[in-house]
């Protein structure tokens, strides 16, 4: 298909971007790696008036160690991300997860702030956000604000970014030590977005699962914690057979999985489960 | 795939070695040549239609129908017009009078019901995306956006999209006629006995979903005027067909119109096609005087371009107790979807002679339907007929064996033609000329690893193991060559199956070769080249092959249907034959020795027992000066040759697919596939490797992923390639491939075609496969595409259902 015509501008700078978007208001729209926002505007199914290219803006891209956490550029790309020592030092998740999504292709242009912005809950990395509580900086032309994952996502493709807002960067806590991490996804072929994902970081000790992190990608209009499984597993005895199973098996529990072509709710919640006690095995390091 | 290979069996592997020296004589043929053609192909440099630019060029764009059955009441471009950048917009209405009806060259009977196809719709809209108007602008943004002010008003009328229900009585209407197009039938043999004597019978409803051809190169037309005559560019399969066809649809005379195939895309048989855009671009710029151009999106292709298969196949088969067959019976409901395009309702009968495969038997019954619905037309899709006939009887033998408690290729041994009985008329009527599946089999089974993958899936079986393996066989046969033009005749088809091939020898000895084929993507200029080198003894380089330009090529009839090699390289050789004796006259005349005397090997001719010679080279820079030449001989060494089959080919082979089913999620591996395939002699075996490479990717395809799915309404849903899913190579196992050769006896080269063979054996073996996996858990069938969610509502069905006969989906 073919988009309908906008204007574009490509500040080089934050508070440049910033500005154009105050200036524009609800008809412009920020324009990352494009990998989301392109198809849905040769679909038409958008119709910005302004495209705010902040592929120029160098703040926004890279990863930091600040102590306590990872900061991650919103622009950075997802190929950075899989190959930051960084990143695959301090929050494996993150990158374990960033290396299923699409192809090398889609994964050298599009980026972690994209993904997390456009909201898709059959993206994988709003379910990683959720699973490891990551805290999103949003910058205005009046401010900066820091938005926590659980208060992020709103509803499907909706977040709590208001119109001028640039999410500039994620802080992803780092968990410390005795923590294991696994992202099980589910899907048909390797480019397509997962039927259902599980993102799991289990904390061990001493044969026992002392904590347990789990979110879901698709099984609703936004990722969700499933925390009945978090507390089911919780002083689990590794090797104690049927107890990560029964466990997974709350996977579903206070989820709305969507029908599409590639799964209907029944066989999503099914999955749901098969695929947490998998993750839950990989991330205690069972497997 | 290594370690899966017994000991001291390798799977024939292609090495550089093989590329530099081929097989070592000096003969091109059989050398593992880098095609010729792909540096400017896939780099893209080089005249893809979309890439044509020209002054004054204009951009059509196409409203298409949001509905799937409809009056159209009103349209109204008049706002649409004033839009910037537009200089026209038309309705149906508008070319009302001389648009004509879209051409269906293949009437299977003589009451068929052919109803008229404007290429724009005038009145009633019967599918999806079928187009009610157009926009010509000044750039492709501009005539997109202005499609937003036309209004169209619609009356809806009732979606027909369900076969079987189509044909029921008080069913809404596709066409005043009614929703059946034809009943096509075929018999041979007592039927009745065959089932009446039978100690087994088999009954299987197997569905061949609809598929969306996806060419890498999307549908393009580019169509131009002087006042007089008219250039189309398409990216089509058929520059010849279409230009007979587009004169006898728009009226514009055959002599003034040329038709241009640059280089296309790939095409799948979905470029075998005469399509209203081709027809509705030549009639705009017949109106305007200007040239237009028109490049589909993919999402606007997955509506419009035709779809393939589309059929539900009933078929019984009757066997005795050790397992010989009886008979076989098919009923079958076809999809012509709204329309009948070029071949649409030959497509069924391409798979007619078909449901016997390989095996002997003694009676066959074939009834075919073709059904109108609410979609759009099928036509023409790798396989044509051929795959759906193969993917039948197959699987049913599969059935047949696992009814008996037999190995599934033990069964087929008792059945399959042997060898040594070569020619065989089969029970269809064909003569199969030659074939060895014996070779064929027992190679692929020692690369397969048959007895130690029976062991693991045994084993898996025993510990109830959530990972179940699943092995299937495919040991497919197809015709194809198409075709002798007298059998075309006779099933009716509006054209014959010849091809032409012309040679020309230029003064400095280089050799340009004519051809009527119209490669989008196989590599006959690399093949041809290897043809005409050894046989004028030139050297591959010092050969080019010209093509796909009616004004250039000015006789053909195409590719498709794994013709251009068994036909078009035959015609080919023919024609360098035709070069060679005019060249011996004249090496003859300048070593004043008789014709008889003169030999020829490698692009020389010697006076036999002798020392003289003449190279082809010399003769032809002798012919060109026409100094000294025989008396009354016309100083040209070029010949023409036009060649009609007699027979089909009928490629063959074993393919064995080794799956891994995933019970708790449904999720399919493909382990392991073996493809020992025989496509008689080989030109160029790193063609044949890609040709069966892509071959199993697309019948694997039909298999796991690929869907048209229409809601009820008629809308089609699988419109983007998210939803529309096509593997891609992450997705597909490695194959090991190989071959036996046993040529064929009906053309001069000994080959027979293997653009199909792929795709027409690896969906059965895969279905198979994944059957077999499921069968302890009292699996029949899944079916196609078998998802992840199929495979797992069939078992959790098969479950809870004791003696469950039917996956239920
Ligand atoms: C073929 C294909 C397959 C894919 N498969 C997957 C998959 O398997 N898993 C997966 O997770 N994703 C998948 N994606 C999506 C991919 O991950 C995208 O990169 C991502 O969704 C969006 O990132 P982007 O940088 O391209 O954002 P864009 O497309 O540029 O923007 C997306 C949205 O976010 C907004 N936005 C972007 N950046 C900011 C910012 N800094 N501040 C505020 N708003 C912003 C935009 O305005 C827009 O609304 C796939 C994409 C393609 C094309």
């Amino acid at each position: 298909m073919i988009p309908a015509s906008f204007d574009y501008v490509r500040p080089s700078s934050l508070d440049e971007a910033l500005e154009t978007l105050r200036d524009q208001g609800e008809d412009a729209k920020v324009l990352a790696g494009g990998q989301s926002l392109l198809p849905l505007l040769r679909l038409r199914l958008a119709y910005p008036g302004t495209l705010v290219d902040v592929g120029r803006v160098k703040e926004l891209r890279g990863v930091a160690d600040r102590g306590d956490h990872i900061l991650i550029g919103a622009m950075t790309t997802h190929y950075d991300i899989v190959t930051s020592p960084i990143v695959r030092e301090h929050c494996p998740l993150v990158a374990l997860a960033t290396a299923t999504v699409a192809d090398p292709a889609v994964r050298h242009r599009g980026t972690l702030g994209g993904s997390l912005a456009h909201a898709d809950p059959a993206g994988d990395l709003p379910a990683v956000a959720r699973a490891l509580d990551m805290e999103f900086v949003v910058r205005s032309a009046d401010g900066e604000r820091v938005i926590p994952a659980a208060d992020f996502f709103l509803d499907y493709l909706e977040t709590a970014l208001d119109p001028g807002e640039i999410l500039t960067g994620i802080r992803v806590p780092k968990l410390g030590p005795g923590w294991g991490f696994h992202y099980e996804k589910f899907h048909r072929t390797a480019q397509a977005w997962a039927i259902v994902g599980v993102a799991a970081a289990v904390r061990r000790s001493n044969g026992t699962i002392e904590e347990a992190r789990v979110a879901l990608t698709n099984m609703g209009p936004t990722p969700v914690r499933a925390t009945a499984v978090e507390e089911a597993v919780r002083g689990a005895e590794l090797g104690a057979g049927g107890v990560l199973r029964a466990a997974a098996s709350r996977a579903d529990e206070d989820t709305h999985p969507p029908a599409d072509l590639h799964a209907r709710p029944d066989y999503r919640r099914h999955l749901a489960r098969v695929l947490t006690h998998r993750a839950l095995l990989a991330a205690a390091g069972t497997t | 795939m290594t370690e899966q290979l017994d000991a001291g069996v390798a799977a024939r592997q292609i090495k550089e070695s093989d590329v530099l020296s081929g097989a070592g004589d000096g003969r091109e043929v059989g050398r593992a040549r880098r095609r010729k053609e792909d540096a400017r192909l896939v780099t893209g440099r080089t005249q893809w239609t979309d890439n044509i630019q020209l002054p004054g060029l204009l951009h059509v764009a196409f409203l298409r129908s949001p509905m799937a059955h409809a009056r159209i009441t009103r349209v109204d471009t008049s706002v649409a017009r004033t839009q910037p950048g537009v200089v026209a917009v038309f309705s149906g209405q508008d070319f009302a009078a001389e648009q004509g009806s879209l051409p269906c060259a293949w009437p299977v009977t003589e009451d068929i019901v052919l109803p008229d196809h404007p290429p724009m719709a005038v009145t009633e809209v019967r599918y999806v995306g079928e187009a009610v108007a157009c926009v010509v602008a000044t750039d492709r943004y501009k005539a997109a956006d202005a499609l937003d002010a036309i209004e169209v008003d619609y009356e809806p009328l009732d979606a027909v999209t369900d076969m079987t229900a189509a044909l029921e009585e008080g069913s809404p209407k596709v066409h005043e006629a009614g929703n059946k197009a034809f009943t096509w039938k075929f018999a041979q043999g007592d039927i009745d006995a065959a089932f009446r004597d039978a100690a087994v019978r088999i009954d299987r409803t197997y569905v061949q979903q609809r598929l969306i051809p996806s060419a890498m190169e999307p549908r393009a037309v580019v169509a131009q005027t002087d006042g007089d005559s008219f250039t189309l560019h398409s990216s089509t399969q058929i520059p010849h067909i279409l230009r007979v066809m587009l004169a006898l649809t728009t009226g514009i005379p055959e002599h003034k119109l040329r038709v241009v195939a640059p280089d296309v895309g790939g095409g799948f048989g979905s470029k075998l096609q005469v399509t209203a855009e081709e027809v509705l671009c030549l009639l705009i710029t017949r109106r305007l005087g200007k040239p237009v151009k028109w490049t589909e999106s993919r999402s606007e292709g997955n509506l419009t371009v035709h779809h393939g298969r589309d059929q539900l196949q009933r078929i019984s088969v009757a066997a005795d107790a050790d397992g010989r067959i009886r008979g076989v019976k098919v009923d079958l409901l076809a999809g012509m979807g709204a329309y009948l395009m070029l071949v649409t309702p030959g497509v069924p009968l391409l798979g007619a002679f078909m449901y016997s495969g390989i095996y002997k038997m003694d009676a066959y019954d074939f009834t075919c339907t073709g059904v109108f619905t609410t979609k759009m037309p099928t036509d023409a899709y790798r396989g044509a007929g051929r795959p759906e006939a193969t993917f039948a009887i197959e699987r049913i033998v599969d059935e047949l064996a696992a009814e008996l408690g037999m190995d599934p290729i033990e069964l087929r041994r008792r059945n399959w033609i042997q060898h040594a009985e070569f020619p065989y008329t089969t029970v269809c009527g064909l003569t199969y000329d030659s074939g060895n599946y014996e070779a064929a089999t027992d190679r692929a089974l020692a690369l397969f690893g048959y007895d130690k993958l029976r062991a693991e899936q045994a084993d898996r079986r025993e510990r109830d193991d959530p990972v179940q393996l699943g092995i299937g066989v495919s040991t497919y046969t197809e015709m194809c060559g198409l075709a002798p033009s007298r059998v075309l005749g006779s099933l009716s088809y509006g054209a014959g199956g010849w091809e032409h091939a012309g040679v020309r020898v230029l003064p400095t000895g280089k050799v340009e070769v004519v051809t009527g084929t119209s490669p989008h993507g196989q590599g006959h200029e690399t093949a041809w080249s290897q043809i005409v080198a050894d046989a004028l003894g030139v050297p591959f380089e010092d050969v080019a092959v010209i093509h796909g330009d009616t004004s250039s090529s000015h006789k053909g009839m195409d590719t498709y249907g794994s013709r251009s090699l068994v036909v078009g390289g035959v015609a080919v050789v023919q024609a360098c034959e035709k070069v060679k004796e005019k060249a011996r006259q004249v090496a003859a005349h300048l070593m004043e020795a008789s014709p008889d005397d003169i030999e020829f090997t490698r692009g020389e001719f010697r006076v036999r027992g002798t020392g003289t010679s003449r190279t082809i080279q010399e003769i032809a820079l002798a012919t060109f000066a026409a100094h000294d030449l025989p008396d009354g001989f016309e100083p040209r060494l070029d010949a023409e040759a036009t060649f009609d089959p007699d027979n089909f080919s009928f490629p063959h082979g074993t393919h064995l697919c080794a799956v891994e089913v995933d019970t708790e999620t449904g999720a399919t591996k493909i382990r392991s596939y073996v493809a020992v395939d025989d496509v008689g002699s080989v030109v160029n075996p790193l063609i044949v490797e890609g040709q069966v490479h892509g071959g199993i990717a697309q019948g694997i395809a039909q298999a796991l992923f690929e869907e048209a799915v229409h809601d009820a309404d008629g809308n089609l849903l699988t419109t983007t390639m998210a939803d529309y899913l096509l593997p891609s190579a992450a997705d597909l196992p490695d194959y090991t491939t190989d071959r036996t050769e046993t040529p064929a006896t009906t053309n001069p080269l000994g080959v027979k075609g293997v653009g199909e063979a792929g795709t027409i054996a690896s969906t059965p073996a895969v279905v198979n496969a994944i059957v077999d996996a499921l069968r302890p858990h009292g699996v029949h069938d899944v079916p196609m595409p078998c998802t992840p969610e199929r495979v797992w509502r069939v078992l959790d069905q098969a479950r809870t259902t004791a003696q469950s006969t039917d996956g239920g989906l």
